[in-house]
């Protein structure tokens, strides 16, 4: 089971209410590589990968769901004052239209999230060489995101998620080196 | 939902602190699982975070629910702020 605690992994804080960047952040919150889709890959593809790293699936996965939670924080913080011209000016018209100021799995474009953008192939190597893309173009869109931001707060939220990308790339380089030196172990005997 | 006093903000900022220790050590030890120097640190900073988050429910109330943390009074748990908020 999971058991929910009640802080951010890494405090995240907006100067100012600016509707525009809610509307960029939401790639990485129901976008093809944000977090809820990092999230479901990894916990998905724990139940048929080989006992060494279905613990790191399992830390990564979890470690996905405080991103997702701190990815909502700075969409709500950056919207949550906003009026309904603001946002429409913003971009966020049609978003309103359906959702007012809730949050909604989609993308920047308003493209709703579908499990299309995860596979889960059933040979280890495959996925985790999945997973390391995955990483490596999340940490892609935060640089961008970052390019574009102009509010030093939220900078340094954006800053911290996008290290960690970094990180579980790493990790997932290293689980791949695991299951090889497995692999390798069984033919030379 | 402002009203929080500023130590509130202080030892949250801590337990992230000591919390993100223990991140960093948990992905680092199930591709290297056999520190054992990475493991002594591992529960020392288990502890060190048990006791950060004991002192800061005592004050602002349960951080984790099941049973994990003990409820003040009024289950304060529905009623202090959520992460968002604060």
């Amino acid at each position: 089971m999971w058991i929910y605690e009640k802080k951010l992994q890494y405090p995240v804080k907006v100067s100012t209410c600016n509707p525009t960047l809610a509307k960029y952040l939401i790639e990485q919150y129901g976008g093809a590589d944000g977090e809820l889709a990092a999230a479901l890959r990894y916990l998905n593809q724990r139940y048929t990968i080989p006992d060494k790293v279905v613990g790191l699936l399992t830390d990564i996965g979890t470690e996905e769901f405080a991103h997702l939670e701190m990815i909502a924080t700075m969409i709500y913080k950056l919207t949550k004052d906003a009026t309904p011209q603001q946002l429409r000016d913003a971009g966020l018209g049609d978003h309103y239209a359906n959702h007012d100021g809730a949050l909604f799995y989609h993308n920047a474009a308003g493209v709703p999230f579908t499990a299309t953008y995860i596979q889960a192939k059933g040979d280890p190597i495959a996925d985790l060489y999945e997973d390391i893309a995955a990483e490596e173009k999340a940490r892609a869109t935060y640089q961008w995101l970052i390019d574009m931001s102009d509010d030093p707060d939220l900078n340094d939220g954006l800053r911290f998620l996008r290290e960690r990308e970094i990180i579980h790339s790493q990790r997932f380089r290293e689980a791949v080196e695991i299951l090889k030196e497995e692999r390798d172990k069984k033919k030379i005997f | 939902m402002n009203s929080l006093p500023e130590n509130y903000y202080q030892e949250l900022e801590q337990i992230q602190a000591v919390d993100f220790v223990l991140v960093e050590l948990t992905l680092y030890l199930d591709t290297h699982p056999d520190d054992v120097k990475a493991i002594n640190q591992f529960n020392q900073y288990a502890q060190y975070s048990k006791q950060l988050k004991r002192a800061f429910e005592a004050q602002f109330g349960p951080l984790q629910q099941y049973g994990n943390s003990f409820s003040d009074a009024n289950w304060g748990w529905g009623r202090l702020p959520w992460p968002w908020q604060v």
